[in-house]
């Protein structure tokens, strides 16, 4: 699953640090999420797009569907 | 839209401390172990009061290991503990495959010693560290 998690961070001039202590996971977690390499649970997804007040689907997206 | 920077505190003195607690009781264990097997030899000459001591100290301490290591479990975030969990799978499988087969070396006098429990073990731990090592670089 792809996301623009990279660009939303970018924008906010966030370090992955930064995404993943908001997140309350390890930078290795939110690296993975960024990478696509890591699908995210439906509760951690929801929690994303309510730190960037979007909705989940304006973040990930199937690549297969686009 | 909020751009300041989160300021949440990351969970990672939690995830720490359930490390060492880990380590601990695992040492703790461990010694228990040591005294089960040597002290009845060398310590009270086989008197049952003093085994069965040390062997109920043993479980109970083992059992205090399990918990301790599923509390560990519940703290990790969801990537660590997939992590953690495909390689305890993986080592289960080996475990079993390779425990029996091991087991039937002897029988069909393949080889001519008796398997120790102690060479699974080994393999494992070994197991485990190498599918957590693999686990970890797959989501590098």
């Amino acid at each position: 699953m792809k996301n623009r998690l990279k660009v939303l961070r970018a924008e906010r001039d966030w370090t992955q640090a930064d995404l993943a202590n908001a997140l309350a996971v390890s930078r290795q977690t939110a690296n993975a999420i960024e990478k696509g390499k890591f699908d995210p649970s439906l509760p951690l997804a929801f929690k994303i797009a309510k730190l960037f007040n979007l909705t989940v689907e304006e973040i990930f997206f199937d690549e297969q569907m686009t | 839209m909020n751009n300041s920077k989160p300021n949440e505190k990351i969970c990672s003195q939690h995830k720490n401390t359930y490390i060492l607690q880990l380590a601990l009781w695992t040492l703790a264990w461990l010694v228990s172990t040591a005294l089960l097997r040597f002290g009845a030899e060398y310590m009270w000459e086989f008197q049952p009061a003093y085994s069965i001591t040390a062997l109920m100290t043993h479980l109970a301490l083992g059992a205090a290991v399990i918990m301790v290591n599923v509390k560990h479990l519940a703290n990790l975030d969801e990537l660590q503990r997939k992590i953690t969990m495909d390689a305890m799978g993986i080592t289960l499988g080996v475990g079993l495959i390779a425990g029996i087969a091991y087991e039937q070396l002897e029988d069909i006098k393949l080889i001519s010693f008796e398997p120790e429990i102690s060479h699974l073990i080994m393999l494992m731990a070994f197991t485990y560290i190498v599918s957590i090592l693999i686990g970890n670089r797959k989501y590098q």
